[in-house]
């Protein structure tokens, strides 16, 4: 089987590669946790390609039900049909809807899916998927029809850490904490997404960036989605490198700083540092 | 195999089952690692560890299963991170005392110094010129004489003359991070409401149903409302004595006041740490003390464990037998408090001391990270933190 490596466009650790490899290989889902924009979701996309598998994306929302990934019964429209003399009324499985699993374990191929955000959901979401994981199958109540996976699928699972997820659902993942890049790491990144960026223009955008994530008491300190962004905005405006060149004491706000900081108490907090920087400079 | 491994892990307090072993063992089969130690040491992470606040107990334990090194237990000052060291030091010296720190070499030299001691020094010391420890003349240690000294876990009153707050945090500018006051008491309160209904779950409202659908001619018109979870049972743990009386008062207001919407809440009192026993009535604190061991005996870990303490102390009181104020412990603080935070999975600690002033009390920083960084200050904000901390 092809494994899963560092791709042009992605770049991935060492560690997440074997995790991913080992997730494929034994074919349990593997539970992607990290900071926002971080790249959790991309991973997914990146998988399916290195595999060269289609991918099913199931997002997750805080009233998603784990049944409405399996099937939903449209009760209320058979309901409707009954009162309106529909003849379609009399087969239940005309009110069956196929959920994103169904549409995977039913595929004729091995399929990537991915669990989106899997924590925004009820508590009990994870409870209820723990067999249809773990057996990579469900019973259709309404029919009494099983529905077992042709082919085990791939599944990624991501979390943002707002809920904390039951023991037996852990026991059965495999477990990726994805780590904020380190510098290296991240030219390697910005390398990989914007081949044609002026060198320059990158170190500088970069000791922006890390000196705006080294200010202590930031709400949401930017990640690297917001980097690639900025960088993009960068670009497009082509900016003189001179607009970002600051020194190791100094803090001025970086030009464009609404890609990077997202709410408006750090803005805030920013300008107040920036001013007393000025003062003191 | 590598069951050594597994047992030191669990013995570390990490919940590694057998499960995650055998696919362990099934991934090592499958040529998952092959033949590299660091491809086996990323596959066991994934494997085992499913959660990053055991990441660095992790890669603690599989150091000592594989090179054998010393294991991790309780908060050691040689665990003391670099930065936080660097931070203490700069907080705590004067301008004119950072010059003399020049006759030594320079900071840096300081801290350099400061590691090679740390890495010859075997166990605790005190006195002498040297080693790290208490009371010496050497510049590293709490209570020395030496202008040049680098304090670790240092007591507070000698500790508070010295705090010169440079820290760039101190805005105040944010609403919600000040101290509770009778409108703050609102917001906490309906935060801990939301605490009491947890859940996104929906169900069917009958009786509004039938009046729709009849309303609509009989076509259906289905109603749903919110489910309404009254399940959260709370354990309140608070220190009393001296300065921590006012907070204590406000924090018991405000939990009783919100106890309808919790199913039990139960108060404890103990003075600066929990140690072996706890007690119900403060003022016969000394006839009727009740042992910690039946607390956790009777209350189940589905409670939520809060402990409310400005926890200023001498670090000795957290790491030391017999290091209570008040009497003699057979164990240290430690011993107690990881075996009430494993006991309750669910645990935080309420701290009515500013948050920014932590880092300044090495006991705060201690209990900190003995609570696993669950620390939150006793404002609006902070409470809002627990409270999802607690219903994750």
């Amino acid at each position: 089987m092809a494994g899963f490596k560092s791709t042009e466009k992605y770049i991935a650790s060492r560690d997440l590669e074997v995790a991913v490899n080992a997730a494929v290989t034994l074919q349990r889902p593997l539970l992607v946790k990290g900071e926002p924009g971080t790249g959790k979701t991309v991973l997914a996309h990146e998988v399916a390609a290195a595999l060269g598998l289609p991918l099913i994306e199931w997002h997750v929302k805080s009233t998603t039900k784990a049944q409405q990934g399996l099937y939903e019964y449209d009760a209320v429209s058979r309901l409707r049909d009954g009162q309106l003399g529909d003849p379609r009324v009399h087969d239940i499985a005309n009110y069956i809807v196929r959920g994103k699993l169904w549409d995977a374990f039913e595929a004729d191929e091995q399929v990537v899916v991915l669990i989106d955000e899997v924590d925004k959901a009820d508590i009990e979401f994870p409870n209820d998927l723990l067999l249809e994981l773990d057996r990579m199958q469900f019973f259709v109540y309404e029919t009494r029809k099983t529905i077992a996976a042709k082919h085990r699928p791939v599944v990624i699972i991501t979390s943002n850490n707002e809920k904390e997820l039951p023991d037996a659902f852990l026991r059965r993942c495999f477990f990726h904490y994805i780590r904020f890049p380190d510098r290296e790491t991240m030219e390697r990144i910005v390398q990989a997404h914007y081949p044609d960026i002026r060198k320059d223009l990158a170190r500088e955008a970069l000791n922006v960036f890390f000196q705006v994530r080294d200010v202590p008491g930031l709400k949401k300190k930017p990640a690297t989605s917001e980097l690639l962004d900025w960088l993009k905005l960068l670009m497009v405006e082509d900016l003189p490198v001179e607009a970002l060149r600051t020194n190791e004491k100094q803090l001025v706000i970086p030009p464009l700083y609404g890609a990077l900081l997202k709410n408006e108490q750090d803005v805030h907090l920013f300008e107040r540092l920036a001013f007393l920087a000025r003062r003191g400079g | 195999m590598f069951s050594h491994l597994v047992l030191a892990l669990r013995s570390a307090g990490l919940p590694a089952s057998i499960t995650e072993y055998l696919t362990l063992m099934a991934a090592m089969k499958a040529g998952v690692a092959e033949y590299s130690i660091e491809d086996f040491y990323y596959l066991a992470r994934a494997t085992l560890v499913k959660d990053e606040r055991h990441l660095d107990k992790f890669d603690r334990v599989f150091a000592h299963c594989f090179k054998g090194l010393e294991p991790p237990e309780g908060v050691k000052v040689e665990d003391l991170p670099e930065e936080w060291l660097r931070k203490l030091a700069e907080k705590m010296l004067s301008p004119e005392e950072m010059e003399k720190i020049k006759a030594l070499g320079g900071f840096d030299a300081i801290m350099n110094r400061l590691k090679e001691l740390l890495e010859e020094q075997k166990g605790r010391h005190q006195g002498g010129s040297k080693w790290i420890g208490t009371a010496g003349t050497s510049p590293f240690g709490a209570y020395g004489y030496n202008p040049e000294g680098v304090r670790i876990g240092q007591e507070e009153s000698r500790h508070r003359r010295a705090v010169k707050v440079w820290d760039k945090r101190e805005y105040r500018d944010l609403d919600d991070t000040v101290e509770l006051g009778t409108r703050g008491m609102k917001m906490a309160l309906r935060r801990l409401r939301r605490f009491a209904r947890q859940g996104a779950a929906t169900e069917l409202d009958i009786a509004d149903t039938i009046r729709s659908t009849a309303n609509n001619a009989g076509t259906l018109d289905l109603k749903m409302v919110p489910e309404r979870h009254n399940t959260v049972k709370v354990l309140l743990f608070l220190d009393v004595g001296g300065s921590m009386d006012d907070h204590v008062k406000l924090t018991e207001e405000l939990f009783s006041a919100a106890r309808t919407e919790f199913k039990h809440l139960e108060y404890y009192y103990f003075h600066n740490f929990p140690y072996e026993k706890v007690w119900k009535n403060n003022r016969r604190r000394f006839e009727e003390t009740i042992p910690t061991w039946q607390v956790l005996r009777t209350y189940g870990p589905d409670y939520k464990l809060i402990i409310v303490g400005d926890a200023a102390m001498s670090p000795y009181e957290i790491t030391m037998q017999g290091g209570s104020v008040e009497h003699y412990n057979d164990e240290p603080g430690t011993v107690w408090l990881e075996r009430l935070s494993s006991h309750y999975r669910r645990s935080a600690w309420l701290n009515p001391t500013p948050r920014q002033s932590w880092a300044h009390v090495r006991s705060i920083t201690m209990v900190n990270d003995l609570m696993e960084g669950r620390m939150f200050p006793l404002t609006v904000n902070g409470i809002d933190e627990m409270t999802r901390e607690l219903s994750r």
